[in-house]
This record gives C-alpha cells, structure tokens and sequence, in this order.
C-alpha cells in the first residue's frame, strides 16, 4: 500500500472541491471494498478524502410515500430500518444477505452501490485484467469463470458485479443523486452502471468526482411484497452465485405488476425487464413464470462452466414468484 | 526411567472428568499471546516476496529502488543470502526444500519465496515488497492431475505405497456385485485462524525463536540443520498457537527471519499473509481415485481395491496416503491398495488433518454404500459383515476394535432403524431429504518424548514439557494426567508447554500428541513418587526429575492400534438451485480412554465440522493458465461459515488402550474420517444422483438434478 | 504539493485516550497489535474476509482490519480486552470459557466481540438473513440457533467450534433476558 493524505470531509461542498482538486482523490466511506483494495494494490490512492461523518446518513419518507436513502446510511441500519422492511422488505432482504454483520455495520449505500468486482483475476495484480489494466486481456474467459456473467458481458470482460442491495434497489428503479463541483445531478440506477463493451474499466456514468449522496426509491406499492433470495456456495458470508429480487401483484390468478432483477449474473445488477412484460396480464402459475424466465435468459451468453446459472436463474425466479404469489392467495 | 507399562489410572480421578481449558481465561480475555505478538526493541519487520510466474529462474532482483525506500533497511534473496544446509537427517518426513530460502535462482512453482524486504515497520516493509521489480526466465509449467500421469509412481512413507494380495480380476469376475468408480478430491487448504508468524533474534551467535509451531524441538533440530548450529543453541517458543491441522512446522518464514536477524543483527518478524500461506504453508494434495469392490451376494468381499493419486511439487516428495483405509477397515480375498505421486509445477503438498484417511475414506466409504445399494443390503449390515477380526494386510490382532459397537450405539441414537432406503423419496418444502452413514479409523500411535516434573516446595507440581497445544486440549488433559498420576487435585498442577528447552518431545500430529506426552508425564510421576516416598523432604528449589518414553515405546506389542468411528449425517437438498444443508451429524467413536470429555467432545466434533466442510465447501482453484491459485484466500476458498454448521453430536463408546499407561488412542483426526462421505452418501440418499466429486457445489447438484426432479 | 502521509491522532480505546503519531495506512487492527500492545484483537486475514478482529466502534461490531485508524478518531473503541467489567467476565465471555466455545483461542476474541453486539442487535430488533419475515409488523425475530448462526457467520473458526459457540451465546442471551426481566421486575 502506497502512503496517501487523508482529509476528513466537514461537509458536501467540501468533500467535492477536494476531491475536484487532486485527481490522484478517491472518496473513503467504510472503506471495507476500497481498503481492502488498497492492500492488494488494485488500487492505489494518493489522497483518501473520508466522507463517512457526512450528514447523509438518514432515511427519509418521501412526500409520494418512497424512500430517499442517504449515501453514508450504513447497511445494518438501512436494513433495520422500519420503513425500509415495510415498504420493500426486499432491499431489506438483500442488504443482509451480503457480508457480515460486521461488514453490514461498516459499508454504506454509496459505497455498496461502486464497489469492484471480486473476480480474481481483478483482484490479483499479477494477472492480466481488461477492467483494472485496460488491453491486458480478459484470463476469466478461458480460465475461471464458474461465478462469472451470463447476461451482457463481452469478449473483454465477463466479471459480475458483486452488490446483493443493488439488485432489490434496480427492481424498483431507484435514482441515484450525486454532487460534483458543478453542482447537484440525478441517474436512475438503471443507467448508472455502463455497458461492458470494450471499456469494461469504465463502470459507472458518474462525472468525474462525483459523490453520491443518496438513493431515491419511489414509492410502488407492489414492492410490500417482495422477496430477494440468494444463492451462494455457502450458507452465509458469500457472494452470490445467483440471486433474484422479485415483487408481484396477482389479481384473480392474473399477474398485475411484476419486478424481476437479478444478481450475480452481468457486470450490474440485471433488471430483467423482458420476464415482466412477458409476465404482465399472463396466469401467475409455475409455467408461466418459467417462461417469463426463458424469455429473460434467452440473451445468455454462458460459457463452458456457468451455463448452470441459466438453469439456476430459471429455477430461482419459478421458485421466488411461486412463493410470492402462493403468499398473496393467503 | 520406566521400561515396564505403568499402571493404568483409576477412573475415580481427574481424568475423564470434564474440566474446561486451563488457558481458557487467557483466551477469552485476549491475554494469551500468540507468536506475532511479543514486543521486542528494536525490532523490525520482514515482508516476503513471491513469485508470481510458475517455473523458471530469477533473472534479476532490482532491490537499489526498493532500499532507497523509507525504512527499508535489507532486500535478502538468492543472491544475497546467507547459505545454509540441506543435506541433514530430519525427523519427520522427507525435505522440502521451500522453506530453504533464497538459495538457487530456480523458482519450482507460483507463489515461491523469492525475497524478504525488511523494514522498520509493516506498512514501509509491505509497500517495499510490493514494489519490488523482481525479473524471470520464465519456462512452460505442468499443473495437470489426471488419472493418466505416466509418470506417476509410488513411493514408501511411514507405511507402504503398495499393498496386495490376491487375484483382483479373478474375484472381481465372480462377483455377484461390482462398484467400479472414479472418486476425486479437490486441493484443500488448512488455513487455521493464527498466521504462521516467527519473531527471530541471535545472541552471542545463539538464535531465539518464538513462533507458532506443532513442534519446538522439531523446528528446533531443522533450523539446527540448516543453520549447521548445535540445537542446544537455538531455543524455540510456541505457547499459544492459532491452529496447525499439519501446517505448522518449519517454513519459509521462521528461516527467512531468522536470515535477516542474523544480517541485520536485530530481532525480526515475518508474518505471512494470508495469501502467501496458501503457496508456502503445505497443503492437502487433490487425489483422483479409483475403487473396485466386488462382492457375493450375502455382501462378503472378494474383491478390494483401492487406487490414489496425488501431485506434489518438484521440491518435495510428499505421497498422500489415501489408499490407506482399506488396509485397516476390510478384508477381501484379493486386496490391493496403492498410492501413487506425480510431482508437478505446484507448491508442496503436506500433512493435512488425517492424512491419507479423510480423502481415502471419502472415496472408498463411499464405494462401500454404492455396494451396499446395489446389493440391496443396508450399509450398515454390509460393514458389519466385514468387519475383519485380524487387519486385512498386516494379519496382526487388533488392538481394541470397536467399529461394530460405534454403528450399534450410532445407528440407536440417530434413529437409523427402519430407515426407508430408497433413494429420493423425502420431500419436505423445496428440500429433498436423505441421511448417510460411513465408517472411520485412524492409527493411534506414540513417539518419544522427555518431560521434567518437579515437586515445588509450596505443595505444587510443575511440568515441562515441549508438547504444542494448537487447540486440541493438550495442555488441559496433561494436567489432569498428571494430577491424576500424583493423586492431587488438578489446581496443584501446572504444565508448561511449548519451549524447546524442555527437552524433545513428539510433535503435535497424527493424533498422536496427547498419548505420546502423557505416557512420559505418566513416567515422571512414576519416578517422582518414588522419591518423594524415599525422601519427603522438598528442597528450597524444588524436586526435580525427568523421564524418557524411548525405551518403552520400543517394548509395545506388535499390533493394529486404531481408533474408529461411525459417522451419521442427515442432509437437505434443494434440487433447483442446488443448495446442500447439513441438518444434523452424529458420530460415535471408539478412540481410546477420554481424557477431558468436555474438550474431547470439542475436538471431534471440530473434525466432523471439517468433514461437513469437506464434502460441501472446500476447493482451492488453480489456474491452469498461471499455475497458481484463483482466489487464493478467504473468500475464495470456502471453509465451513456458522451459518453452515448445524448441531453435531459427538459421543464415544468405553475403549481403553490397555497398553498405554493413561488408556489413551488419539482423537485429533478420526472426527474427520468418513464424515465427508456419510454427507455425500446422506446427499445421494436425498436425490437419488451420486455424487464422486468434491465438493458437493451448487453448479455440480445443479447438473446432477435429482431422480424424481 | 504532495499530502502529508501521516497524522497526529487521538485514539480513545477501552475508555482510554492515546495519542498517536500514524502513518495514514495503519489499519486500526495495526495500531492495538504493533503501537499499542493491544494484541487480544487478532489478525487472521487482513482482508475482511475472517472476522478475527471484530472490535466495538461506537458500540457496533466492526473489522478493525478494514477500519483505517485515523479515520477512527474520537470513536469509542472496545476491544477484548475492555469486556471484562471490574474484574467480571462479561457473560458471553463466561459462557465461552465454560462451555469450550473455543479450541485454538485465535478466533475467539473476534467471536466474543461479535457476539455481544449479537446480543445488542437482537435487542435492538434487527433482523437478519435467517429471519422468515422481515416486515416489522411480525416482530422482532426470536434468538434461534438458526438466527445466532447467521449473525455470527462473519466470524470464521477453523477448529470447528462453532456448535460450542452457539451454545454459549444461547445461554448469555438467556441470561441477558433473565436480568432484564429481574431489572424489570
């Protein structure tokens, strides 16, 4: 680890203009993704401007009934928070279905939300790495690649993004507002994260210096019954393998509203958008969300060994929209 | 000295009474200090370097940027580094000649010491290393294990590569069933808690060590080898230690510190990171094995036979004795076990808990329960049909062998009795439901050992010993041996462990700690009481004696000593996403006299937790294109999480040894033995599908599916 | 102009303030173990991936590996070592002690940590991974082992003591509830 300055931000403006003035700047938050990668030499700041004691740590009703989450809220409270369990138990769900307690208590929603892909060849600095030293190759592709994407990689990188709270937040199309030096802006998280293409290093569409400052839920009663369930190589304290968050609306036997996203299968959290127009209006049983499912994963692109994620995407969102709507017939 | 057998002691006392860990305050207060954490002046901080190709040779080491950092005081590699010998006898094991450092610009395998940047602290020292630019030649590397090595060969350890008798084809050809399968483990780390840590420092040309070792008098006798010293020169400390399960002996690091101590002239510490420990700490080797089993219709043996494979490096001959199990659990009239090595461009593989018998037992008790369904017999009754009155390859009688008992006492508790024996038939929600059974043993062995004990004049005892407690109970179930032995409570007793200066004494491994160290406080006491009952009179410093198990060792009869044990799992499996739960575990073990239950009963259940772990989680991934591993850590590789660990039982049936003066068998890797194979065999029972590989993942129960998915 | 690399920096530790000179890279877990002989806070990966040195920050479980130490400042921070009350083991220290929630020792001072503010997070109504329905008109979840198991799941023990651990943060719940309700009563 290379030696760094330290500044701990008073304030928004502040925390911009220091970071505007030193491009070799990174915002620190928990620090549990950037400290690591510090050690391991991924990445190798010269100044750390912590922003953690920032006053954007709460959690707010919105006036249509959503939620507007502040960035430094840390995962633990975002997760324990009653609005949030009530509103969208899934996020809830999510968040505590990453990490660790400790960890949870550390990690904050802007943090969460660009954080780095664990694929180990990013994290190993011996090893070549499209998305941490652009034009040095891609090894996952013929090497690794049980946990890596299925949906929107490309020939340069097919890392997944690692986020369980993105997924629940993509399912209900969440705004991500950030500050630069030029002022205040908004993305939906929906075009937060940039397509992989040939510029698998460039993540996020964040202007320069960007400090997010919170994430905006708007309101949708169908997020009240949601569901986020993960699937991992151990019971806990893993990422995922595959993972859905789902919220359905059945009217006599008849899907309403559905929202699908996925994790763990595409460099961001994949909002599955075909399987809910596929589903809309159609009968809410086991074959039709497999279809719904289908028509998602007909764009997977697998390679030798995680073409089981196919299945266990397919399996995972008859499972999950199953239980929902066997819930909302009781 | 004591040449005759001791007496065994009365169950009335100390022993076999639950007593919790007389370190216990110490570790639950965060008082007991472990090797990276004695504070010495002056001292500095080591960082190894490692190579990051996977054969080749150094071409250069660029240190003149790298000292010129701030803090940097030395860069020692191979072209710098003090020379040291190789060519001594070992106690243990064959060289491996990872842990002579920085002697040949060869580089045998990724992730081989190249360097160690010593600076004033750890953050100057790891920034250093980090920065070194280190050069190579580098040259094609070889990493394949597959069941085809045309060089692979066997090899005699402690026991045979090879054993056989019999005609294999012939009795396999009248068979009324055949198993014929392929079975293969997957690279399996020990990655215990504690860091293997050294702090090195010389004074007048003598060297202190302290460390986290299985053995000080082990690493004492190495590092005497290499640094050609009388080992009464070197004192090596490990009071507290993080966990070994094999690994901690000598390595890269205790040499390395040592180096640069001596060149710097001041105390050093190297603490290797974790992903440094998973390419110089030794490993379990991946076994690709095969097992033929042919039997006759009442489900007697004719035929068995037991193939293994492993890689070791090109540095060290290490054969992974997994064929061993049959040689101890069956008879057939044909009988063939092998293993056989291929050394490949990888890091060393070592001792890792059971040895041989986890990965041998995951294959062959699973073979055993394909038998026994395609013959239509409970696996159960199919072993007890088996169950060999004199061992299958030695014919020498069986020092106690209680495997029958264990599956009655086992069967009782789990509720194996009526136990549909269809396969995927359980369903309960998404989880299909299935429970399995193996069958386990270990060789229960003793080494040499010295120990001193002294009557102080307060009414206490002191005993030294140089045992390692690496959280196994030892120094608890010392204390109670002795307490025992001199008929006093065990409060009167203190047992100092850990310091090479209390004489040799056998290492920490093999389950063979405890036995070996308890037989010579046994001695001591012996010899103290005695002339305490000639003499009653207590000196100001105290009444000193010390004992030898070397020539009693040498008078135990010639037969099987093993522990066994019946291993129960009960699993759930979720078909569609290919979740594995264990919900419970039994295992009941015939091992010898208990001396602590309460720490006993800990550390079997620790080895079934390691066999959970085993069968579902465990897997280091190495990278053909590279030759090293893919997330090489932590979070890449799997142990069992809490999350993953349902309630495990543990109990024992009576089984003293009766010559062994305390009764003792060792209990250190028997929890381990067959339990990954009842799980395997409880997750076939579940979904009908078997499953030969491990570990049990989600992507692989996803492929399989299930019968009536 | 290149930023000073290092800072002058009040720790407050176990109730007590220390004043450090830091490299700004010093994790928190560097400066107990190396600056301040601190060392019941264990290092066993130092990547956040083991939970081996949980420590309290303002009351709540965290890694000190990943916590760099000057951004700690002015935290109350609780290490092992500050869990024991007026010559008292905390009770979850007892029920470890006791019921051999422990083998090799390394990981246990994270464990203990980890488990108290279990303890706390439970009673403040947190949820968790394990627990059935999230939604908060059903109630906080009850302290099953199930529910103890995920919540100590970031804490890793190679021996395999986690069956004992579990026991022993059972019974220091129980025994948490036993004088709550005494206090109550």
């Amino acid at each position: 680890m290379r030696e760094f300055g330290y500044r701990r931000a008073d304030d928004v403006t502040g925390a911009v203009a220091l970071l505007d003035a030193d491009p070799g700047a990174r915002y620190l938050g928990g620090g549990t993704n950037l400290v690591d990668l510090m050690k391991t030499g991924v990445e190798r700041p010269a100044r750390l401007v912590d922003i953690r004691r920032l006053p954007l740590d709460g959690i707010e009703l919105t006036d249509d009934g959503g939620l507007r989450i502040g960035a430094t809220v840390t995962n633990s409270d975002l997760a324990a928070h009653p609005e949030v369990r009530r509103r969208c138990p899934a996020l809830s769900q999510a968040v505590l279905a990453g990490a660790s307690g400790q960890l949870r208590n550390m990690a904050t929603v802007g943090g969460n939300l660009l954080q780095r892909t664990r694929c180990g060849y990013f994290a190993d600095v011996t090893k070549p790495c499209n998305k941490r030293e652009p034009g040095s190759g891609c090894p996952a592709i013929e090497g690794e690649h049980r946990n890596h994407a299925i949906l929107g990689a490309s020939e340069h990188c097919v890392a997944v993004h690692p986020s369980d709270m993105a997924v629940a937040l993509s399912a209900f199309d969440a705004v991500v507002s950030y500050q630069t030096a030029d002022g205040p802006g908004e993305l939906p998280l929906a075009d937060l994260y940039l397509p992989v293409s040939d510029t698998p290093h460039r993540e996020t569409a964040l202007p320069r210096g960007a400090l997010i400052t919170a994430v905006t839920l708007p309101a949708a009663p169908v997020a009240a019954r949601s569901r986020y369930r993960k699937v991992r190589e151990r019971a806990s304290y893993a990422f995922a393998i595959g993972s859905v968050a789902a919220a359905l609306e059945v009217h006599d036997g008849v899907v309403r509203d559905v929202r699908l996203a996925f994790g763990a299968v595409a460099s961001r959290p994949w909002r599955a958008h075909a399987a809910e127009r596929a589903l809309v209006g159609s009968p809410a049983d086991a074959e039709h969300f497999a279809a719904a499912a289908d028509a998602e994963l007909a764009a997977a692109r697998p390679l030798p060994d995680n073409a089981y994620k196919v299945t266990l995407m397919r399996n995972l969102v008859v499972a999950v929209l199953t239980d929902l709507a066997q819930e909302a017939a009781r | 000295m004591t040449t005759t057998p001791l007496r065994p002691a009365t169950a009335a006392g100390a022993v076999g009474t639950a007593h919790p860990r007389v370190e216990g305050l110490e570790k639950v207060t965060g008082a007991a200090r472990y090797a990276a954490e004695f504070p010495l002046p002056g001292l500095a901080h080591g960082w190894l370097v490692v190579s990051r190709v996977a054969r080749g040779r150094i071409r250069s080491v660029e240190t003149g940027p790298v000292l010129a950092m701030p803090g940097v005081l030395a860069v020692l590699h191979h072209g710098n580094a003090p020379r040291l010998r190789t060519d001594y006898e070992r106690q243990f094991g064959a060289h491996d000649q990872t842990a002579a450092v920085f002697q040949h610009d060869r580089v045998p395998h990724a992730g081989w010491p190249v360097a160690l940047v010593v600076a004033e602290t750890p953050e100057q020292a790891r920034e250093a290393a980090e920065s070194l630019t280190v050069t190579y030649e580098e040259e094609p590397h070889d990493i394949a294990l597959t069941a085809d090595r045309p060089e692979a060969r066997t090899v005699d350890d402690y026991l045979p590569g090879v054993t056989e008798k019999g005609d294999l084809e012939a009795e396999l050809a009248a068979s009324a069933a055949v198993v014929d399968a392929e079975y293969t483990t997957p690279e399996e780390h020990h990655a215990m808690m504690e860091p293997h840590a050294a702090t090195a420092r010389w004074e007048d040309g003598r060297l202190d060590l302290l460390d986290s070792n299985q053995g000080t008098t082990w690493v004492q006798s190495e590092l005497a080898g290499l640094f050609a010293l009388d080992p009464a020169d070197i004192r090596v400390r490990s009071e507290h230690i993080g966990g070994g399960f094999g690994s901690k002996g000598l390595r890269a690091h205790q040499v390395a510190a040592a180096m640069a101590a001596r060149v710097l002239d001041r105390p050093v510490r190297v603490v290797l990171t974790r992903r440094q420990m998973f390419s110089l700490t030794g490993h379990r080797s991946p076994t690709v094995q095969r097992v033929r089993l042919g039997a006759d219709a009442g489900g007697r043996l004719r035929a068995l036979e037991h193939r293994t494979l492993n890689h070791t490096s090109t540095v060290h001959e290490f054969l992974e004795l997994a064929s061993i199990p049959g040689r101890v659990l069956y008879d057939a009239d044909a009988h063939r076990t092998a293993s056989e090595l291929v050394p490949l461009d990888v890091p060393s593989p070592t001792w890792m808990r059971a040895p041989g018998e986890a990965p041998g037992s995951f294959a062959l008790e699973s073979a055993l329960d394909e038998l026994a369904e395609k013959l239509g017999i409970d696996p159960i009754e199919l072993r007890l049909r088996n169950d060999p009155e004199r061992g299958p390859v030695s014919g020498l009688p069986f020092a106690g062998r209680n495997l029958a008992a264990c599956f009655r006492e086992g069967a009782r508790r789990f509720g194996w009795a009526g136990r549909d024996p269809r396969p995927g038939v359980r369903r309960e929600g998404r989880w299909l439901l299935g429970t399995g059974t193996a069958a386990a043993s270990f060789g229960a062995g003793a080494g040499p050992s010295t120990a001193s004990l002294t009557a102080e004049p307060d009414g206490t005892f002191t005993v030294r010993i140089a045992a390692a407690d690496i959280g196994t109970g030892a120094r608890t179930a010392l204390t109670l041996v002795a307490a025992d032995a001199l008929e006093v409570t065990p409060d009167r007793v203190r047992v100092r462990i850990g310091d090479s200066a209390f004489g040799p004494a056998m290492i920490a491994g093999g389950s063979t700690g405890t036995r070996s160290w308890s037989w010579a406080v046994m001695a001591a006491a012996r010899e103290l009481r005695e002339r305490l009952a000639a003499a009653p009179d207590i000196p100001a410093d105290g009444l000193t004696v010390r004992a030898d198990t070397t020539e009693a060792l040498g008078t135990l009869s010639q037969k099987e000593r093993h522990s066994f044990g019946a291993q129960f799992a009960e699993v759930a499996v979720d078909p569609a996403t290919g979740e594995v739960r264990v919900r419970r575990m039994l295992g009941i073990f015939a091992a010898g006299r208990i001396v602590n239950p309460l720490t006993a009963r800990s550390q079997l259940v620790g080895g079934m937790t390691w066999g959970l772990s085993m069968a579902l989680h465990e897997e280091a991934v190495r990278d053909p294109a590279f030759g090293g591993l893919y997330g090489g850590d932590l979070a890449g590789y799997h142990i069992a999480s809490h999350a993953d660990v349902p309630a495990i039982e543990a109990d024992w049936v009576d089984d003293p040894d009766p010559e062994d003066p305390v009764g003792i068998k060792g209990i250190g890797e028997i929890g381990i033995v067959g339990a990954a194979a009842a799980v395997a065999n409880a997750v076939w029972h579940a979904t009908g599908v078997r499953h030969r590989h491990l570990p049990i993942r989600p992507d692989r129960v996803i492929a399989a599916g299930a019968v009536d998915a | 102009m290149h930023p000073s690399t290092s800072s002058t920096v009040t720790l407050n530790i176990n109730g007590e303030k220390h004043q450090l000179s830091l490299d700004h890279r010093t994790t928190l877990l560097d400066a107990l173990r190396e600056r301040l002989d601190l060392t019941g806070t264990k290092k066993g990966c130092d990547q956040g991936q083991c939970g081996a040195c949980t420590v309290l920050v303002d009351g709540r479980r965290t890694l000190a590996c990943l916590q760099l130490a000057v951004a700690a400042e002015d935290q109350e921070i609780t290490t092992i070592e500050g869990m024991a009350r007026g010559g008292e083991l905390h009770p979850v220290q007892q029920a470890f002690l006791e019921l051999d929630g422990l083998q090799c020792g390394y990981c246990t001072p994270g464990q203990i940590c980890s488990a108290v503010a279990v303890l706390e997070e439970h009673a403040a109504g947190w949820p968790s991974a394990a627990t059935e329905d999230v939604r908060p008109e059903h109630g906080p979840p009850e302290l099953t082992d199930e529910e103890i198991r995920e919540r100590m799941s970031g804490n890793l023990c190679r021996c395999g003591a986690y069956v004992s651990i579990v026991r022993a943060v059972a019974r220091a719940a129980a025994q948490q509830d036993e004088s709550a309700k005494e206090e109550a009563a």
